[in-house]
């Protein structure tokens, strides 16, 4: 399949140029037969995906289709999913099989859409290069030796092999657009409350929220409609009217005001990255945006205080892996200490554990005002940073990350370079804002993502600005040159 | 923020992970170089900046008290590791 759209999809269906069994059919095979060399799946779904088709197929004849109706669609295994196993990518979890669906994967069965599998991810999605999961490493479609970055790396290579046109992820720290700019998609990280984040594998629960990862930002837009949802279940999903996103894709962008930070563009980032990336923002002046230097003071503060914050939430959500209700069970414990002990330490990779250890002691006697607390304040000083700024601009941009995909085993020595690796998106998440990714261009084949952030709930905002780059620019329509003429 | 190998069995203890003698070393210096990073917060004049929890400042939202979900005891007793007779079996606790 080459480059190929969700918006596109869901025409096809509706005019009958085919049905959903006859493209969910040719969407398993063509995993079946090149995944192999990305390893973006973890899961087929293949007998329920067919039964999901034929059911969109009915829908669809009875002219009760939404948007998404019959479009195939991988969901990153961190949503649970109701008899289809869910791993979070950890060995931990890998025969887990969840009594209970996730409210965004049930929201794309509710709206007719087929999930035909699990992608690939860092374990419980620590990572940002795809290279600790259980289930082996995902390699970047746009060239093999690279990461495709992380941690929802499975559901980018997935979308930019164009093995499925769109894919969910989720994003602590970067997570969702980390791997799109290195896969030259687009993904959006909603603000924290927007999406629910019930039956997904917690992270770090003040800082994970999901999203879409597609080509473009119409077809993020229509997986937004769906999964952006007030949640009972969500005790902190915000209780808010879904806009549609779609409705202002192709508003002007006159008289937008644009932030650019100086402090995204300091030592550190690599000067053709700068390049690509002020190259794209120049393309809204002739849009009729004006171009404006501002400042987010806190900013290199955001990576040592996301690195207490996030392993101590972590360390307290992965205190539920204990070898009793599910999951894994270390073979004959000699007591309850032992199976806890043996249980987590045989089936957790380095980097969870790590993760764990840091956590454990950030919030043991003694430390917890001196660390936890330290980062929650410092948290707040980001927070206002971006308050600050969003009375003086619309949106500001910058780049995603600091260089373009590395290759893979280059940075896994050092835990530490891995962590400065997400130095621009970590503090979003920190400020519970919103933010995208969109493709910007290319640094030695490589690509470059654009990062769009805004204030809260301004997400339709943020995905007509990167539709109307999309519109004057041919960035997100490249492919990779492997899949060209497939 | 260096770690001594007694401290980092102190920690995981707490965390519930069994680390063999062998690996000591090697959590004692990624996680003390983890430290060293975020060590950098300790320079900061956080004086009268109340903490953040929730990004949006929240209040956890509360429900109505009713019984909303069916019971599920069976489905969630047949992923168990080890379950009988409607009980999760784990080591003997008490002799």
């Amino acid at each position: 399949m080459s480059y190929t759209t969700i918006a596109q999809l869901s025409q096809g269906l509706k005019d009958g140029t085919f049905s959903s069994r006859e493209l969910t059919q040719d969407v398993i095979a063509d995993i079946k037969l090149r995944d192999h060399q990305y390893n973006s799946f973890i899961t087929l779904s293949e007998e329920l995906a067919l039964a999901q088709a034929e059911a969109a197929d009915k829908r669809i004849a009875a002219g009760q289709a939404a948007a998404m109706t019959g479009v195939p669609i991988a969901h990153k295994d961190l949503f649970c999913t109701q008899g289809v196993r869910t791993t979070a990518a950890s060995k931990i979890l890998e025969n887990f099989v969840p009594p209970y669906e996730s409210t965004v994967s049930q929201l794309f069965l509710d709206t007719g859409a087929v999930s035909v599998g699990k992608t690939n991810l860092d374990e419980f999605a620590m990572g940002s290069s795809n290279e600790n999961s259980y289930f082996g490493k995902v390699k970047n479609p746009w060239d093999t030796n690279a990461v495709p970055g992380g941690s929802s790396g499975g559901s980018a290579a997935a979308v930019a092999a164009g093995l499925v046109a769109g894919a969910t992820g989720t994003d602590t720290g970067g997570s969702i657009r980390q791997p799109a700019a290195f896969c030259n998609l687009t993904g959006i990280k909603p603000t924290y409350g927007r999406v629910s984040r019930f039956g997904i594998v917690a992270y770090a629960s003040s800082l994970d929220q999901a999203g879409p990862m597609t080509h473009t930002a119409e077809d993020a837009a229509l997986m937004m409609n769906v999964m952006a949802q007030f949640d009972p279940q969500d005790s902190t999903s915000m209780q808010m009217e879904t806009p549609d996103y779609t409705a202002n894709l192709n508003d002007s962008l006159a008289g937008l005001k644009i932030g650019v930070p100086k402090e995204f563009f300091e030592a550190g980032l690599d000067a053709q990255v700068a390049e690509a990336t002020m190259n794209a923002i120049k393309q809204y002046e002739a849009m009729g945006a004006e171009i404006i230097d501002i400042s987010l003071p806190n900013l290199q503060l955001c990576i040592p205080a996301y690195y207490v914050i996030a392993p101590s939430e972590a360390s307290s959500n992965l205190s539920r892996y204990d070898g009793v209700r599910y999951g894994y069970r270390c073979d004959d414990p000699a007591d309850l200490m032992d199976m806890y002990c043996r249980s987590r330490a045989e089936a957790f990779g380095e980097e969870v554990k790590r993760r764990i250890m840091v956590g454990t002691y950030a919030l043991s006697e003694g430390f917890y005002d001196a660390y936890y607390v330290k980062a929650q304040r410092i948290r707040r000083m980001i927070k206002n940073d971006f308050v600050n700024a969003f009375s003086q601009v619309d949106v500001i941009m910058g780049p995603v990350t600091p260089s373009p995909a590395f290759d893979i085993g280059s940075k896994t020595s050092d835990p530490v370079a891995m962590y400065l690796e997400d130095i621009y998106t970590l503090s979003i998440n920190m400020a519970g804002i919103p933010a995208l990714s969109t493709p910007a261009g290319f640094v030695n084949g490589r690509p470059v993502g654009l990062h769009i952030m805004g204030n809260y709930f301004s997400e339709a905002k943020l995905l007509n600005v990167a539709h109307q780059l999309q519109q004057v620019t041919d960035w997100h329509q490249q492919q990779p040159q492997s899949l060209q003429g497939a | 923020m260096a770690l001594d190998n007694a401290e980092i069995l102190k920690i995981a203890k707490l965390a519930r992970l069994q680390v063999n003698a062998n690996q000591v070393d090697d959590y004692a210096d990624s996680i003390s170089s983890i430290l060293d990073l975020v060590d950098a917060m300790q320079k900061v004049d956080t004086d009268g900046v109340a903490p953040l929890a929730n990004p949006l400042d929240a209040e956890q939202r509360l429900r109505v008290d009713e019984v909303t979900a069916n019971n599920q005891r069976d489905d969630f007793m047949a992923i168990a590791p080890k379950a009988e007779a409607g009980l999760f079996l784990v080591p003997k606790v008490i002799e």
